[in-house]
């Protein structure tokens, strides 16, 4: 009984410091979702408040609904997180199969080469890759973001992978090869759906650094046919004034495909794990 | 079909040579076993005659023909693992028809095939299943019976039992006997558990450091042991070494079985230290001045004391003389 209790009392307060986490992680994105729904006045009188019947106001998604291009910023954010997302798992996790499986000359060389990307930040090489996209203009294209973003999220990919591509049993692999499966259908048939569940760590956590970067496509492609969601708000914030109103509604509503994003993979990612427990 | 020449075949990773050169011909329908302690090299051995590593030196026949630069898929055999490897996402109907069916096999003749094999395992109330919903000996019957199917010249069993419980392991073993009786094909078979070796194999290759120590039929190897290694590792509770000096013998060591050691007779004598009453048989265990442990094998129930001096006899031609090396002197 006095386990039972005590196991109790430990959830409990486990619960109580995730609740607490919670609180303090979601409070900032609260704030910016209520003040989005009140008026300029309200928004500054009492930030803290939750919009009623005086203070409602959608002001600020009028303006943004109005005001540019929002539904072309929203695709083009999107085309790009999800293209730059395909070629980082794809390319990630074929250079972690490699990596992981193949016994070459270099081969740990190879893998500490392409783990590197991670403790360098790709801004440092900011001025060499508009150099570069200059001269093979691809200039204000999403084409452009798409590859910096693939490199960006190449390394950590790679990392993450090939550790998890050690631990596919290779008699799993061995009878594919003695029955006949090429390399390609082993990688694909066999070995990613293995590694679904880091395949989805992998996108979550590429994903999000994509869909609120601001600075490459700020520097890279800030035409108004290839902005994206966070550099179309920064129309509202200007060096005097800023309508807080509609930079609030900008922010709230690019809050919503990342999330959708975010909860198919965190889907995979639970059902990977419990497929995983039954083995 | 289905013999295996192996001539010469080292194996190196790196600068350190894991196989040193080995010699071995199976022929065609011979039950032979790869047995040695782990790291002997066994199972890199096997995996050299499915493809899976390449060859350093030293020629890999099936059939004569030689196939080191063969793919795996195209040498004809089938292998099964320790660790059952089945395809998770299929069924066991898929699981078993996969082969066939990359080899371009029509239709009918992958379900003909599969359907017989699931009949010889007891298997077809499973073929729609996954692999996740199999136990353990299912899982490793649907392995044996995706390797049948294919037919191949020769059958590689990669310690296959080594996952089972104990009494799964005696009746998968028996059904592996029974199958290779029953197909006439030649099987290949490492194990580092030598009652599997000494009750499936025709033929025993004893391995140690990637050199074979002996080759013979396990009978063979039980009774004429060519060094104490071999000696000391076929055979269960492994056999005594005595230093031959003491007993006024000119050889180096004498090696005696557990079981041809008897009570009374007053050349040897040791302490009982432990006694293993296993009901048809009792172990008696004595510590021996002159000799250390010694292992006694006596058939029945007998009662014996710990601490009893107990002196020990034995017949002079049931011994084995081995030497310093440990070669034995015949």
């Amino acid at each position: 009984m006095s386990q039972a209790r005590h196991s109790t009392a430990r959830s409990l307060a486990a619960h109580a410091v995730l609740i607490l986490y919670t609180a303090i992680a979601l409070f900032p994105v609260f704030v910016v979702v209520i003040n989005s729904f009140k008026n300029r006045r309200a928004i500054f009188a009492d930030p803290l408040a939750v919009p009623g019947p005086e203070s409602f106001d959608l002001v600020g998604y009028r303006t943004v609904l109005a005001q540019g291009d929002f539904v072309l910023y929203f695709q083009n954010s999107l085309i790009v997180t999800v293209a730059s997302l395909f070629f980082v798992l794809l390319f990630g996790a074929m250079a972690a199969f490699a990596l992981s499986e193949y016994r070459f000359r270099g081969n740990m060389l190879m893998g500490l080469y392409l783990a590197l990307g991670i403790m360098i930040p790709i801004r440092l090489g900011t001025v060499a890759i508009l150099q570069m996209m200059v001269a093979s203009g691809l200039v204000n294209t999403l084409t452009a973001l798409v590859l910096v973003y693939t490199a960006q999220g190449l390394p950590l990919a790679v990392f993450i992978l090939s550790e998890f591509m050690r631990g596919v049993s290779d008699d799993l692999k061995n009878a594919g090869r003695i029955d006949g499966l090429s390399e390609y259908t082993i990688f694909f048939r066999l070995v990613l759906p293995l590694v679904r569940p880091a395949m989805a760590t992998v996108a979550v956590f590429t994903m999000i650094p994509i869909w609120n970067d601001l600075w490459f496509p700020l520097i890279l492609a800030p035409s108004e046919a290839t902005k994206t969601v966070t550099l179309g708000s920064q129309v509202f914030i200007g060096q005097f004034v800023t309508n807080w109103n509609a930079v609030l509604a900008a922010l709230s509503l690019a809050i919503l495909p990342v999330l959708v994003l975010y909860l198919i993979f965190s889907r995979q990612l639970i059902r990977g794990i419990t497929a995983g427990a039954v083995k | 079909m289905g013999a295996l020449t192996l001539t010469q075949v080292t194996k190196s990773f790196g600068a350190t040579q894991v196989i040193k050169g080995v010699d071995l011909a199976v022929e065609d329908g011979e039950f032979c076993v790869f047995v040695g302690p782990s790291g002997c090299g066994k199972s890199t051995l096997l995996r050299m005659i499915a493809g899976l590593e390449d060859v350093t030196s030293g020629d890999v026949a099936i059939d004569g023909a030689r196939v080191n630069d063969l793919a795996p898929a195209r040498r004809e055999i089938a292998m099964v693992f320790q660790s059952y490897a089945l395809y998770p996402h299929l069924t066991v109907r898929d699981n078993m028809g996969l082969a066939l069916k990359q080899a371009g096999t029509p239709r009918a003749q992958i379900e003909a095939a599969t359907g017989k094999a699931a009949e010889m395992l007891a298997l077809d109330h499973l073929l729609e299943r996954r692999p996740a919903e199999l136990s353990g000996g299912q899982r490793q019957r649907v392995a044996i019976g995706r390797a049948i199917v294919r037919r191949p010249k020769l059958f590689l069993f990669d310690e296959p039992l080594s996952n089972l419980d104990a009494a799964l392991r005696v009746q998968t073993r028996i059904e592996i006997a029974r199958l290779h009786r029953e197909l006439g094909a030649t099987m290949i078979y490492v194990t580092h558990d030598q009652v599997e070796a000494m009750t499936l194999a025709d033929k025993i290759v004893v391995l140690r450091g990637g050199v074979v120590e002996q080759v013979g039929r396990p009978m063979d190897l039980y009774n004429d042991p060519d060094n104490t290694f071999v000696a000391g590792f076929i055979g269960s509770p492994q056999m005594n070494f005595l230093d031959a000096g003491k007993l006024g013998l000119n050889s180096d060591r004498l090696g005696i079985r557990p079981e041809h050691l008897t009570p009374g007779g007053g050349q040897i004598s040791g302490r009982v230290s432990h006694v293993e009453k296993l009901g048809g048989e009792t172990l008696v265990y004595l510590s021996s001045e002159d000799h250390g442990l010694l292992t006694v094998r006596l058939f029945g129930e007998r009662d014996y004391a710990v601490d009893e001096v107990v002196g020990l006899g034995f017949e002079p031609n049931r011994a084995f003389h081995f030497d310093a090396q440990g070669r034995r002197l015949r």
